[in-house]
């Protein structure tokens, strides 16, 4: 353990460089995947129709291995191909995928009753999804941005395989010199990070949800 | 007032009518309660008005403006509208809930509190809950909840859609009491939607019966539904029970009550035994409130040595007031486990007993003075 804070001590700057890279690798595309596909499942939730076929293409979407996402974003949109915008753009595929069904049960789980009650009360479509609507599904909404959160930063150290220096890094570098430290210290780190991300969602989901503590309090 | 002028709504164009051909008027500072069988159009006819569902033809006035003409959304935050389940937000404490139209309205927020917070009272609600969360209240301070909300901006018009429908028997008797008491204070001009007739005609002022594809079979006052239902669908729908319910409709007059002595509760049993011929005896406490029968017949040797005490007496029997209703007065003669109804005063003191065969010979004469005065049959 000794050696993983020494080889740590001898690699600081290079390690905090890395570090930088994977966290912004990992919150730019939550926020921007949520930030789309929050729409888009609030469209889904109204249309019957349209529900199914949309979460079935996300749920494909999901399946695609990370790595064939990453190797084939040059192609697809000209990027060059040790690009770091290769992972962010493939992460914000993956989050909206996510949460594109997350936000449409979200929206869909809002108790009926409360939503004629606004709209018999003369609130307007956009008074009902921002005052009504959107803060009753933040649990829902919530809970899946923690799973798209946790999952982005384990998805990040692939991108070490398509040669973007984040912390995944240390993977591949440990494995070719046969040294186990690195591999340890990205471990711990990349546990960190997924506690860090996972904690400020929910520090998030608590302050905006005062209702919901006080109703599981009684 | 509002005033459905031939308010005709289909779902789809070539589909069955939902509201067929609708007329009708509903009082200003009245409760006008829709009543009628599922699939009868009184949901729809209820939502049509703050235009939740808009009519395919004709019209719908409030006070001679047209509900057609301008913004929904304005129009509904002039009418108070109460739901089945209340509706409450559950993100938003209770006195926000009841504060919501007022901020809607753009109100001063402080000044909306204090209006809310004295509607909490006026609704029967622990000044407590103002702080907590709908999903913390029972169902029926839920609801209560939801009428306060509805009265927030004070709206003149209110819209209730089977509002006491989901809570059991007992809160559900408590909240429309409650209801009747408030609109004794607040005079607004209501429409209330139910597929009770009991709670119709509890309730209602007048009573529209729909029935079944949108057709308003009768519209009167409850006692004239129960006395002249229009047509033998009306009849079926008001329901068994119709002559005894229509008692609760004329007050008893005077009552020619039987002043006899009741016992005392810790008189001496064998002072009192043999006082009566069928051996019931009715016991009065010191105040003369009747606290139940004792039938003297009944007892063992043993108990008739000692008093009266409250564990010999049969509690059955239901009270009625004087100046009540013959359906009151009928109904404590019928529960009475000795036949003799107990009258009390406004005091709830014994003003005297009563037999069903005296209260039918009241119902006889009140009917003939009825007829002789030309308004009944």
């Amino acid at each position: 353990m000794s050696q993983v804070w020494s080889y740590f001590q001898n690699h600081q700057s290079q390690i905090g460089q890395e570090t930088w890279t994977t966290v912004w690798l990992a919150a730019l595309p939550l926020l921007i995947g949520t930030l789309i596909a929050l729409p888009v499942g609030w469209w889904a939730s109204r249309t019957r129709w349209l529900y199914l076929p949309l979460i079935t293409t996300a749920g494909i979407l999901y399946t695609i291995p990370s790595i064939v996402l990453f190797v084939s974003m040059p192609g697809l949109i000209g990027t060059k191909i040790l690009a770091p915008e290769n992972v962010a753009i493939a992460l914000t595929v993956y989050t909206f995928a996510l949460m594109v069904r997350v936000s449409a049960d979200a929206f869909g789980s809002v108790s009926g009753d409360a939503m004629s009650a606004a709209a018999a009360m003369g609130f307007t479509t956009r008074q009902r999804l921002f005052s009504v609507q959107l803060p009753i599904a933040v649990p829902v909404l919530g809970a899946g941005i923690r799973v798209a959160a946790v999952s982005n930063v384990s998805l990040v150290s692939v991108a070490s395989t398509i040669g973007v220096a984040q912390l995944g890094s240390l993977f591949i570098e440990g494995n070719q010199n046969s040294d186990l430290h690195p591999i340890v210290l990205a471990l711990i780190l990349f546990v960190l990070l997924a506690l860090v991300f996972d904690g400020l969602v929910l520090l998030g989901i608590r302050l905006l949800t005062p209702w919901q503590r006080a109703v599981t309090a009684r | 007032m509002i005033r459905f002028e031939s308010v005709t709504k289909r779902y789809d164009a070539d589909g069955p009518v939902a509201v067929d051909n609708l007329s009708l008027v509903a009082p200003s500072g009245q409760i006008t309660v829709f009543v009628g069988p599922s699939g009868c159009g009184k949901t729809t006819s209820l939502r049509m008005i703050n235009r939740m569902i808009e009519p395919s033809s004709g019209t719908i006035w409030i006070d001679d403006v047209d509900t057609a003409k301008g913004s929904s959304s304005e129009l509904r935050r002039g009418i108070g509208y109460v739901i089945q389940h209340a509706g409450l937000f559950p993100h938003r404490t209770i006195l926000d809930n009841v504060a919501t139209v007022p901020f809607l309205l753009g109100r001063d927020k402080r000044e909306a509190r204090k209006g809310a917070m004295e509607l909490l009272e006026r609704v029967g609600l622990d000044p407590a809950f103002a702080t907590r969360y709908p999903a913390q209240l029972s169902g029926g301070q839920q609801q209560r909840v939801g009428v306060a909300r509805a009265l927030a901006a004070d709206p003149p018009v209110m819209l209730m859609d089977e509002p006491f429908s989901a809570v059991d028997p007992i809160v559900r008797e408590q909240l429309q009491n409650e209801f009747l008491r408030l609109q004794q204070d607040l005079g607004k001009t209501i429409v209330f939607v139910t597929h009770d007739i009991d709670e119709a005609i509890k309730l209602g002022d007048q009573v529209a019966v729909l029935r079944v594809g949108g057709r308003l079979a009768q519209m009167a006052s409850p006692a004239e539904l129960l006395a002249r239902p229009a047509d033998p669908f009306v009849a079926a729908f008001v329901g068994r029970d119709r002559g005894y319910r229509a008692l609760g409709f004329t007050t008893a007059g005077t009552l020619d009550l039987d002043k006899g002595a009741a016992a005392r509760l810790g008189t001496d049993l064998t002072a009192v035994r043999g006082s009566t011929a069928d051996g019931w005896l009715l016991v009065v406490d010191d105040d003369d409130l009747p606290q139940g029968w004792i039938n003297t017949l009944e007892l063992t040797d043993e108990q008739l040595k000692g008093q009266i005490t409250p564990d010999l007496l049969n509690l059955g029997g239901t009270l009625a007031h004087e100046g009540g209703s013959l359906r009151e007065v009928l109904d404590a003669a019928l529960s009475s486990p000795s036949g003799w109804g107990v009258v009390v005063d406004a005091d709830g003191r014994l003003a005297g007993t009563i037999t069903a065969e005296k209260v039918l010979t009241k119902i006889r004469q009140e009917r003939s003075a009825a007829a002789a005065a030309g308004a009944g049959p």
